[in-house]
């Protein structure tokens, strides 16, 4: 675990992969909505806007070229979501994959995906071998004479090329009155948890026409509406703990063991506002996109418009660590108003041994900060370095009155292309960047 | 041989083999339950080699195809060779019990428990038992839950050295790495903990037991609680203090709800289990903190549990431990915040009657069943109401008949048809209990009113409502009562109500008897023939058809039969279509 546990400080990273076409007209059908590791980091999977969910699988190491660690190959490609129209409502439903989850390992792989209003349960297991051996016919299909067939033939199973399956096992339906942004399986790998904007769910894996609500932050009267829920995620290892954050900038910390509806938070994790900052942007800004817990269970990181926090689970009055993703953007907010850039959501993620933790900016650059050194670096996601193991410059963007020489000034910086999802390998120094419709992998230069 | 049979014996088994690898599940799914008709006609020898090592790999198909195979095999011992060789079915069942889906291994495992008791002993410690060990240590947790279902049914038949293997395993499982495993293991404790030796009853399984019950997810915990019973039964008296009690003392507190919902859940079970003198010392307690539990589905849990926890107290000193004990608590639950709560102890309060007797229901219980009878929650009015009997045997319902009849009709106007409903259904058994006199005086007036309900399911109700209380109260008791109102409603401008008329008299013609049937129904049936409504029109003609039994010959053919064939030339075409069918079912073409 050196190079996970050297942080960015001694990490280089360099390009791996591009996945996706080249071509810079993009189909809305081909944008990443989300892009999720499995447990072991052997499987990615991504899902994209026309409801399509792709799941690679790294190739074993090559021993001819040790540098180089196994690439990642498309392993399966599937259609979850169809788009569908709720007659009832006139309304129609995207097809688009909000959150992609991985069950725990077991000899087939299982995965949750969800658009807006339906979470499905896929399979995804591998076949190699076929029966043959047909009594009344060749094994082409023609008919045999029925004279010739004098006795009975058991079919064998012959070894085949491998052939990947991905078949719905459950499907989780009209739970959801609004749109679910969340997804997280419970580590009793029993429950699984939903969240739609005003509500969570809780549901059995097992389980699909009842599931039980947890939480419900709807007012009687809607027009007292001030906040709704943004992200919800359960506890790596406390099965009774999981937290949702909130528009207004608040996470709530709930224990499923106090009652059967958790209305009422066990913690509240909450900054002060600073007055000296205060705008009309203030509570926009403040709104968290995105709230993981780190692997060990200590920490949860929030990300917010222009900034990650760290909060330790014991301390609920400030984050222990802050994090200016782009810093530089504050005083541009009233144009990234006016083209809706400031509602983007940006996720954030930790790397395998919580030391570094990542999330993305516009511009196709994306952040790292190292909490142990104390470092954080700007990295690109681009076309123009993606020769195979060329080591990613770090970006600059100047913000005083002078540009330096390899700085980008903030004006220049293109607002279409964002980086809203990242995933990190949950052992190895390899990173998965979504780019609007190109997957990046990235990994640690070995030498 | 089945091939020396020639094609026609051979070829729908050739088709039946051939779709067992058909595209089409449906097909698939039939061949397999046709499974033992393939290995009839092949013969034991070839199903051992043949067809069981083809199934053995099948294990891709899908679910419901899966669990057909997992349950066929369960069976297949005859189709096999007989016991002898029996153990040539483990292996598909092995896979069977490795697939993810719960279902499948679920089943697996159920077939593999029934094989085994097929198994010589010889042959459970050669092939079963390994099998057994190799689910146990595989390496996905699909398996090690499946062998936990395993442990109970070979453990009483190996050597000793094979048993301490077997016990070596479970504890292995109790502390498996993932909680899926541990509750499979926790689930399984009870049923192991009955084939052991008391001797490891008491060294092993106490020790699994106080460590799965305080496993760190509550859902392996609450799994404890249901083990909890078992065990405690196997025990001796004088063990269970020191070796189950801290254990069920700390599940009754635990932090978690879920758990402490669990215990209440099977609280009745509890007390059997470890007897009168811990239940006088321990569960009441314990059942008092339930009854107060900060969490309502903990509170409704308990409630539902207090007349049968009061039924099973030690005699002796029932009445003092209810009245000092229980009975408090009781009484707050009666205005608890939850509504559930309430209802569920709406339907067992009642029951405490039959236990403390008259003086005491009148003087603690009556106080409460008022109190429950005017709760706001329609869904507690009604428990109450459909328990009235247990009251009745103890004190006459006269007591609380001043009460119950604003309850009642305030359920029977309820703005929820459901609730209406609800009330109707219990209104015979009602009737029943408070005589006719006060029925007619105060309830026949709800009784009528439901007959023009704009809920066609409670018009519905209230005609089968009818029906009951006249096969109680008599036909003479209908004619007073009810028979003219109904026939009123044939003038209701209203065409609804003038096909309940016909409902009506559909249902209480019977229980009417000939001659109120012939003398004031059928006059108001026929008159309605001509209503202008072709609805009420082929009513008329379904009435008929039902009511011509219940007349006489002569009003059959004098009567009912001209009506029919006017009917049958009606323009509308139900209405000719029912006529018809009137007249053919009645014999009267």
């Amino acid at each position: 675990m050196a190079g996970a546990g050297g942080g960015t400080s001694d990490v280089q990273w360099c390009f791996s992969q591009v996945k996706g076409a080249i071509d810079d007209d993009v189909a809305e059908a081909d944008i990443i909505s989300t892009v999720e590791f499995n447990h072991s980091g052997e499987l990615l999977a991504t899902g994209d806007k026309g409801g399509r969910v792709v799941i690679f699988q790294q190739e074993p190491e090559s021993k001819n070229q040790p540098q180089c660690r196994g690439e990642y190959n498309v392993y399966s490609t599937f259609q979850s979501h169809e788009p569908e129209f709720d007659y009832l409502k006139s309304l129609e439903i995207e097809e688009k994959i909000n959150k992609i989850r991985w069950l725990p390992q077991n000899a087939a792989q299982f995965l949750l995906s969800t658009n807006d209003k339906t979470i499905k349960l896929w399979k995804i297991s591998e076949r190699d071998k076929r029966p043959e051996g047909y009594n009344l016919k060749e094994e082409d299909g023609r008919y045999r004479d029925l004279n010739t067939v004098t006795t009975l033939r058991v079919p064998i199973f012959k070894p085949m090329d491998l052939m990947v399956e991905a078949s719905p096992r459950r499907v989780f339906a009209n739970a959801h009155t609004y749109h679910i942004n969340s997804i997280s399986v419970n580590s009793d790998c029993e429950t699984y948890l939903s969240a739609d904007d005003l509500r969570i769910n809780l549901w059995n894996l097992d389980i699909t026409d009842r599931s039980f609500n947890i939480v419900d932050i709807k007012p009687a009267n809607m027009e007292e509406l001030t906040e709704v829920i943004t992200a919800a995620e359960f506890h790596p290892n406390q099965c009774n703990t999981f937290v949702y954050s909130s528009s207004k900038g608040t996470i709530r910390l709930c224990d499923m063991r106090a009652s059967a509806l958790c209305d009422k938070h066990a913690k509240q994790f909450e900054e002060p506002e600073d007055p000296n900052n205060r705008s009309f942007f203030s509570e926009i800004i403040s709104s968290i996109s995105d709230v993981k817990f780190s692997h060990s269970g200590r920490y949860m990181m929030t990300r917010d418009y222009l900034s990650v926090k760290i909060w330790d689970l014991n301390m609920e009055s400030r984050p222990v660590e802050t994090y200016q993703v782009h810093e530089y953007l504050r005083s541009k907010l009233c144009s990234l108003y006016e083209n809706d850039c400031i509602f983007d959501k940006f996720e954030c993620c930790w790397n395998g041994n919580d030391s570094v933790v990542m999330t993305g900016s516009y511009n196709n650059f994306f952040r790292m900060f190292d909490r142990v050194y104390r470092q954080d670096v700007t990295l690109e996601a681009s076309r123009e370095n993606s020769k195979p193991r060329s080591v990613l410059k770090p970006r600059k963007v100047s913000t005083g009155g002078k540009r330096k020489k390899d700085e980008i000034s903030v004006d220049s910086l293109d607002f279409n292309k964002k980086i809203l999802h990242t995933a990190w390998h949950p052992l190895d120094n390899i990173i998965a960047v979504a780019t609007t419709n190109n997957l990046y992998i990235f990994q640690e230069k070995l030498n | 041989m089945a091939g020396a049979d020639g094609d026609d014996s051979l070829y729908p088994i050739a088709v039946l083999i051939d779709e067992l690898r058909n595209e089409d599940v449906q097909l698939r799914l039939n061949s397999i339950k046709k499974l033992s008709t393939i290995a009839l006609a092949l013969g034991v020898e070839r199903t051992r080699t043949e067809l069981l090592p083809f199934l053995t790999d099948t294990i891709y198909d899908e679910d419901e195809v899966l669990l057909a195979l997992a349950e066929q095999l369960g069976n297949f011992t005859m189709l096999v060779g007989g016991p002898e060789f029996v153990h040539c079915l483990l292996p598909p069942l092995e896979s069977l019990a490795t697939v993810e889906e719960t279902v499948v291994r679920d089943k697996a495992v159920e077939s593999l428990r029934k094989i085994s008791q097929e198994h010589s002993p010889v042959d459970l410690e050669v092939h079963f038992e390994p099998l057994v060990k190799r689910l146990a240590s595989g390496d996905w947790f699909t398996s090690r839950t499946s062998a936990c279902g395993l442990f109970s049914v070979c453990y009483p038949r190996v050597s000793s050295t094979v048993k301490a293997e077997i016990r070596q395993h479970f504890r292995t499982l109790c502390s498996d790495d993932t909680p899926m495993v541990r509750r499979a293991a926790a689930s399984k404790l009870g049923e192991f903990a009955k084939v052991l030796e008391l001797d490891y009853v008491k060294s092993d399984i106490i020790s699994l037991f106080t460590a799965l019950a305080s496993d760190e997810q509550d859902s392996v915990r609450l799994l404890a609680v249901e083990a909890c019973v078992s065990i405690a039964t196997l025990l001796p008296q004088e063990d269970l203090e020191s070796l189950v009690m801290p254990t069920l003392r700390q599940a009754a507190e635990d932090k978690s709800w879920r758990v402490r919902y669990m215990v209440a859940d099977k609280f009745s079970e509890l007390q059997k289990a470890v007897g009168p003198e811990i239940t006088k010392n321990d569960l009441v307690p314990a059942f008092q903190n339930l009854l107060k539990d900060c969490e309502a589905e903990v509170r409704a849990a308990a409630a539902n549990k207090v007349k049968e926890f009061c039924e099973n107290l030690p005699e002796d000193n029932r009445e003092q431990i209810i009245m000092t004990h229980i009975l408090p608590c009781v009484k707050e639950l009666v205005s608890d915040t939850n509504q559930h709560v309430k209802s569920a102890l709406a339907s067992v309060i009642m029951g405490l009657s039959t236990i403390l007797g008259k003086d005491n229901t009148i003087e603690h219980l009556l106080p409460l069943f008022l109190a429950q009878l005017k709760d706001e929650c329609p869904e507690v009015r009604l428990n109450i109401i459909s328990n009235l009997d247990c009251v009745n045997e103890v004190i006459g319902i006269r007591q609380l008949s001043q009460s119950l009849l604003p309850a009642i009709v305030e359920l029977a106007e309820d703005a929820k048809w459901r609730v209406r409903l609800a009330i109707i259904e219990y209104m015979p058994l009602l009737a029943g209990q408070l005589g006719v006199e006060f029925f007619d005086e105060k309830l026949n007036t709800l009784c009528m009113a439901w007959l023009i309900d704009h809920v066609y399911a409670i018009r519905e109700a209230a005609t089968c409502n009818l029906m009951k209380l006249v096969e109680k109260f008599g036909a003479e008791w209908a004619q007073n009562t009810i028979v003219p109102k109904v026939l009123g409603m044939a003038n209701d401008p209203n065409y609804l109500h003038r096909m309940t008329t016909l409902f009506c008299i559909n249902a209480l013609s019977e229980a009417c008897g000939q001659d109120i049937t012939t003398k004031q129904m059928l006059p108001v049936v026929l008159k309605m023939s001509n209503d202008q409504v072709a609805n009420v029109r082929f009513n008329v003609a379904k009435s008929l058809q039902k009511i011509g039994p219940v007349l006489d010959s002569n009003a059959l053919q004098t009567e009912v039969k001209p009506v029919l064939e006017k009917l049958a030339t009606d323009t509308d075409m139900d209405v000719k279509y029912f006529a018809q069918e009137a007249i053919s079912v009645l014999v009267l073409a």
